[in-house]
């Protein structure tokens, strides 16, 4: 029976698991042992039962009308407590910053007056909505929830890829991921100190709580999801679910008197936050595509009058377009008069003509992307790239440069993957998400890795046939050493209040069982010799007289 | 009804049902010492152990979470355990065998069965999905092709006392470890509660709501009223109370009591020696099932005839 392990490939990729020569980086340490304990088989028995819960709790994405499991690997991914304590300021950081670009963006754009960022940027971003100018949100947050995209380049550093300020998803993966993976591989949670993500919904609703227009005690918080036809409905769901809020379709919200309703048994109800996964296109018919359907005319008239808020605010877009992320470090410099923690992957900004000139010529070595596109839509990957296709490409840039973007290729980094037999390196990013209530900017320990599944594919988007990886971070205090409860509004902690030892009433059995076992007994006794034996004289069980 | 076959009644809606239970408090507690890493394992097992019912090992041996679920899962012969009530309830059923339905009977016969091969072969949190699933079974199997006769408030009786116990027990347990216990939020998941919690207060999430929705909600059927209230009901539909009120040692006195114990007293007193008055709850249910005892199935006590041939 082979190891896993056998034969796996040293790369030109950073692997984050084996360095070259073999040696397994410090945090992999255990995962590495417990892996290489099992074969193919018992591996291949754990990955299926891990597809299974899947399949049983709904996780899925339609495959040609077919349900199958949103692929989980098996081999977490794993980040220690250093590392992350560079990365997570990183990360709220960079929201810290798109949050001051939209305020300044949809406000003053004192940016743009003192020269930093090109005003024809901002205008022509596709995603710059100028019926957003003037929405104030209550606690000044546009970004609720951001997924920041990091991936570590071939030297090891950490590089932000993209940023996602629109309707980032994927947290349901990351909540799901780690439930399925810790009844999966009891040992190493029981080994690893992992910092555990199940308090994302809560963080979530906290921070739409406080977005609530101002004067509202107890805000009614709503999903707004575009139906269950949605390859997202189940992260919609299972996040209204956990934070205990209704789902609602836009057919279920009307508008009145500037103010937001949601239908219900018990006629309307007014609605505070929409914590919406509906795009900016088609939210508003009004103001949007009046084509829509997902949407309810008139909710950003109410935004605008203050008595709804909508979370992420309508525009964010143009802080997650492509070109505008080339002026990130500028612009974490210019608002927050910070270094950039985290860096850029190395971008060319083709509206430069010596520029566009260079990406031309070495368009098959580069890869160059739709500046407002998600989802991996639209990326040509030089290197991989037909002739037809590039010379397509260089008609589109030629045609439009501000719609496009070049960066290098780079070499993500690869965690080992479950592939038919054995482990393969896999490449990897990460999408950690923050969630931004206003006082603070709060980043989700681990987040989603994603995988391509393919061997040396570069775009790990799902959509595309990545699966995923539970990601790990690990805490940084020893087991014992827990931080001080807080408890928020709730009672005293009730246990300390009447000492440390719970207790518990025995348990009682019916009594006759016990009678019964000893009876089974005497019946299956034959006397020894002359002897009888005597007849039981207590509790003589009522049936037996009758013999 | 025949006293013997009440009883054996009785006793499989509580053995049915503490599996369940039992079930679903491991697994909350075994997916909450997994996630959560700084947990003391050591003693939050113990402390399970004594919420539990069951005796911790001595001090010299560790209490680890195979300990627990060898204890409370997979022991066969403890009344306590999971296994243990499931073998139990079979027994049961097969001394009742004449007035259960076939299909309960072949339900509890099939479990037992299984039992072996599921402990060897299933994951903790699958042998307790297993378990869930077959006492919702026997749930679905009594609601739907049971007379509502005796038969039935026997089954019920049973079933509602071993469920305010249980409640009460999953209660105590928030409290594992000096307060660093899972948090309400598992609790209410474990016993399937979340989301109705969730509903009903729009996800405010506040200790003091999940506490007094699962002591308290009147109409969610896990919460300590609900089942002492319907343990009541069954009481009071098998011997209905005459002018003269409740005799002297009637189970609804007991029953009575402890729940308006619960129900009167002010929320904040009740939480601040919520242990105590978890333990009362507990104590409660085992006097009631005396009292049931001595009432309706009198053979083991009061037979205390010598020897006299027929």
């Amino acid at each position: 029976m082979a190891d896993l392990f056998d034969g796996y490939p040293e790369g030109v990729a950073w692997d984050e698991m084996i360095e070259p020569g073999h040696t397994v980086r410090a945090p992999y340490q255990h995962v590495h042992r417990t892996m290489g304990r099992l074969n193919a088989d018992e591996l291949r028995v754990r990955a299926d039962a891990l597809a299974r819960s899947y399949l049983a709790q709904g996780v899925t994405f339609d495959v040609g009308g077919e349900e199958r499991p949103f692929p989980l690997d098996s081999v977490p991914r794993v980040i220690d407590a250093d590392e992350w304590g560079v990365l997570a300021p990183g990360i709220a950081q960079r929201v810290r910053a798109l949050e001051a670009l939209l305020a300044d963006a949809y406000g003053p754009q004192q940016a743009i007056a003192d020269g930093v960022l090109p005003r024809s940027l901002v205008v022509s971003s596709a995603h710059f909505a100028r019926a957003a100018r003037g929405i104030e949100p209550p606690n000044g947050v546009r970004v609720h929830v951001g997924g920041i995209d990091v991936i570590r380049d071939s030297a090891g550093g950490w590089r932000v890829l993209e940023d996602n300020v629109r309707v980032p998803s994927g947290v349901s993966y990351v909540l799901s991921n780690r439930r399925a993976m810790a009844q999966s591989f009891p040992e190493l949670f029981a080994r690893m100190r992992i910092r555990p993500v199940a308090d994302y919904p809560r963080r979530l609703l906290q921070a739409l709580h406080a977005a609530a227009p101002s004067g509202v005690d107890e805000p009614v918080v709503v999903v707004l999801t575009p139906g269950v036809y949605n390859s997202a409905y189940f992260e919609h769901s299972l996040l209204a679910r956990l934070m205990g809020v209704e789902l609602v379709e836009g057919r279920d919200l009307f508008c009145a008197g500037g103010k937001v309703y949601m239908r219900t048994t018990e006629g309307r109800r007014r609605v505070d936050v929409i914590y919406r996964r509906v795009d900016d296109d088609f939210i508003d018919p009004v103001v949007f595509r009046p084509d829509s359907l997902l949407g309810c005319p008139g909710l950003l008239s109410a935004a605008r009058a203050g008595s709804v808020t909508i979370a992420n605010a309508v525009g964010n877009g143009v802080a997650d377009d492509k070109l505008t992320y080339t002026y990130l470090p500028d612009l974490i410099r210019y608002y927050l008069g910070e270094e950039p923690l985290l860096n850029n992957v190395d971008t060319w900004r083709l509206e430069e003509p010596e520029s566009l000139n260079e990406v031309l010529d070495r368009l098959d070595e580069l890869v160059v992307k739709p500046v407002d596109g998600s989802g991996g839509k639209g990326i040509i990957i030089g290197p991989a790239a037909s002739r037809e296709e590039l010379d397509l490409a260089r008609a589109h840039l030629r045609a439009d440069p501000r719609g496009w973007i070049a960066q290098p290729v780079v070499q993500l980094s690869t965690v080992p993957t479950l592939a038919g037999d054995a482990l393969r390196p896999r490449h990897v990013d990460l999408r950690p998400f923050a969630v931004n209530d206003g006082d603070d900017v709060w980043v989700l320990p681990g987040g989603l890795t994603r995988v391509a599944l393919a061997e040396g594919q570069l775009v790990v988007n799902s959509s595309q046939g990545g699966g995923s990886k539970d990601t790990w971070v690990l805490g940084e205090m020893r087991r014992g050493a827990r931080p001080p409860l807080t408890t928020e509004g709730g009672p005293p902690a009730p246990s300390s209040a009447d000492g440390d030892t719970p207790a518990g009433v025995q348990q009682d059995a019916n009594p006759t069982d016990t009678e019964m076992r000893e009876q089974n007994q005497q019946q299956q006794q034959t006397p020894s010799s002359g002897e009888p034996p005597e007849p039981p004289t207590r509790r003589f069980p009522a049936w037996r007289s009758s013999c | 009804m025949l006293s013997r076959i009440a009883e054996s009644l009785f006793w499989i809606g509580r053995y049915v049902e503490r599996a369940d239970d039992t079930a679903r408090i491991l697994d909350a507690h075994l997916q909450y010492l997994l996630e959560d890493p700084y947990l003391e394992e050591e003693a939050a097992c113990r402390a399970l152990l004594a919420v539990m019912g069951a005796t911790p090992p001595s001090e010299e041996t560790e209490a680890t979470r195979t300990t627990v679920l060898d204890v409370l899962a997979y022991d066969r012969h403890a009344p306590g355990s999971i296994a243990g009530a499931l073998a139990a309830s079979r027994e049961n059923a097969r001394r009742a065998r004449e007035v259960l339905s076939s299909e309960l009977w072949e339900c509890l016969n099939t479990t037992w069965n299984a039992l072996p091969s599921r402990i060897r072969s299933s994951s903790p949190h699958e042998y307790f999905a297993w378990v869930r699933e077959r006492a919702a079974i026997v749930g679905g199997i009594t609601d739907a092709a049971t007379r509502r006769d005796e038969t039935l408030q026997f089954l019920l009786l049973g079933r509602s006392i071993e469920r305010a116990d249980m409640t009460a027990r999953l209660v105590t347990s928030r409290t594992l470890a000096g307060g660093a216990g899972p948090g309400w939020m598992t609790l209410l998941r474990s016993c399937g509660a979340h989301e109705a919690f969730l509903r009903t207060y729009r996800g405010r999430d506040s200790e003091t709501l999940a506490a007094e929705f699962l002591l308290l909600d009147r109409l969610f059927p896990r919460s300590v009223l609900f089942s002492l209230e319907q343990a009541e009901r069954c009481l009071t539909r098998l011997a209905p109370i005459d002018g003269r009120g409740l005799r002297e040692e009637d189970a609804r006195k007991v029953l009575g009591r402890v729940r308006s114990r619960l129900e009167y007293q002010p929320l904040l007193s009740l939480l601040s020696s919520l242990t105590e008055e978890m333990v009362a709850v507990q104590e409660g249910c085992s006097d009631a099932s005396d009292a049931i005892r001595l009432r309706y199935f009198p053979s083991g006590v009061a037979d205390d005839w010598i020897g006299d041939r027929l």
